[in-house]
């Protein structure tokens, strides 16, 4: 019985390394810890429900969640400040209300905020509210002359994700990786 | 500025309380909040360890946190105003669950939006932001009677096994000096005074 309990440990730590290597969650959770980001607080939302749990399970990681996104925003701020690096998980929605922040702290302070956005309202979006909120993100990034990505390929997330976070910790820049229903599958109706 | 029966707290000065707090310093973080707060901290003399915001209204506990997580041996105080902290109320809860012990909050509570035209805030006279603060699961939240009860809660909460949230009532006085709007300039001093890096 202890051999078997043995072999199944075993595929499941197999499953886990396939999972780093094929899953978009997978190679998101390598990524941060290959860059040595190990505080992430974020605002759920349903598509990253198995980032977020293998975050959870996942002792190298410091991850909660916060009431509001802005409150995710000024935590990792302050831990960069300190020596700390973090990343915030978030939703379009969330991000809709992170305007002000972005303007006055992580931009003009030159904090080198790292965001992915799961992306609603856009690929077979249900809700109208969504889609409406959806439209005012790349406008409101590009008004700020924000670094972002939107990631729709499996093959191109490690590169996009890894390359992207080196990038904001040397220029000292925020950036927001977006993840696209193409590479997620996002949320449908009938789920 | 809550008024209710119950309450027998003096209306102290935020300047005069700031002074205090920073006269007792030596390489403790400090996070002012916008406006008044930071205006107040910086006039008490400025210091390495003292981040100021120029905006991002509610993020001073926020980013206190963030500097108490990742550096848990050093203290760090937090001074928000009440009309700031009512704009992100959640934060409590966040640092209640996360209770880092290296954390002081101090709200200063004159129950107006003074920078702005002096307009009260909607909680002033009806809510009780310590209790809030209780509410929200952070124990060690007292309001100080004065301004020797103010200096025993600070030197109370460095021995603290959670963190601390100290409530004044402040009068309606503008902030003393105005901080250098310098943000790249601000963290890159802060990043040093953190330890975090070299000045070029």
């Amino acid at each position: 019985m202890a051999a078997a309990e043995q072999a199944s440990s075993k595929d499941k730590a197999k499953d886990k390394s396939q999972d780093a290597a094929t899953t978009w969650h997978g190679i998101v959770l390598q990524t941060l810890k290959r860059n040595e980001i190990r505080l992430v607080p974020y605002v759920p939302d349903r598509v990253l429900t198995t980032l977020i749990k293998d975050l959870h399970a996942d002792p190298y990681f410091t991850t909660f969640p916060t009431a509001r996104e802005e409150e995710a925003v000024g935590i990792v701020s302050g831990a960069w400040m300190a020596g700390m690096r973090g990343a915030v998980l978030m939703q379009t929605s969330g991000f809709a209300t992170l305007a002000n922040v972005l303007a006055s702290l992580a931009v003009p302070y030159q904090i080198p905020l790292i965001m992915f956005v799961s992306e609603r309202g856009t690929l077979g979006e249900f809700n109208y509210g969504q889609a409406l909120v959806c439209r005012t993100m790349r406008p409101v990034l590009d008004s700020l002359a924000m670094e972002h990505h939107t990631i729709t390929r499996l093959d191109e997330l490690e590169f996009i994700a890894d390359r992207s976070i080196k990038q904001a910790v040397t220029t000292q820049a925020p950036v927001a990786l977006i993840l696209s229903p193409l590479l997620t599958g996002g949320k449908t109706f009938d789920k | 500025m809550t008024n209710t029966p119950a309450r027998n707290t003096k209306v102290m000065n935020r300047a005069d309380l700031t002074q205090r707090l920073v006269a007792g310093l030596k390489d403790e973080a400090v996070i002012g909040g916008i406006g008044n707060t930071n205006f107040d901290l910086w006039a008490a003399g400025h210091r390495p360890q003292n981040f100021y915001m120029l905006g991002s209204m509610g993020l001073a506990f926020p980013i206190a946190l963030g500097v108490a997580l990742a550096q848990p041996k050093r203290r760090v105080f937090a001074l928000e105003g009440d009309g700031s902290l009512l704009m992100q109320l959640g934060c409590l809860s966040t640092i209640a669950t996360l209770a880092p012990k290296n954390l002081t909050m101090v709200v200063m509570d004159n129950g107006i939006y003074q920078i702005t035209g002096a307009q009260p805030t909607p909680a002033a006279g009806h809510t009780d932001i310590v209790a809030v603060a209780i509410a929200s699961g952070l124990a060690n939240s007292s309001w100080a009677a004065d301004e020797d009860d103010f200096e025993r809660l600070i030197e109370q909460s460095k021995q603290a096994s959670g963190p601390t949230l100290i409530g004044v009532r402040i009068d309606d006085k503008p902030g003393t000096g105005t901080t250098r709007r310098d943000p790249v300039q601000i963290r890159e001093r802060f990043m040093n005074g953190m330890g975090v890096r070299q000045l070029l």
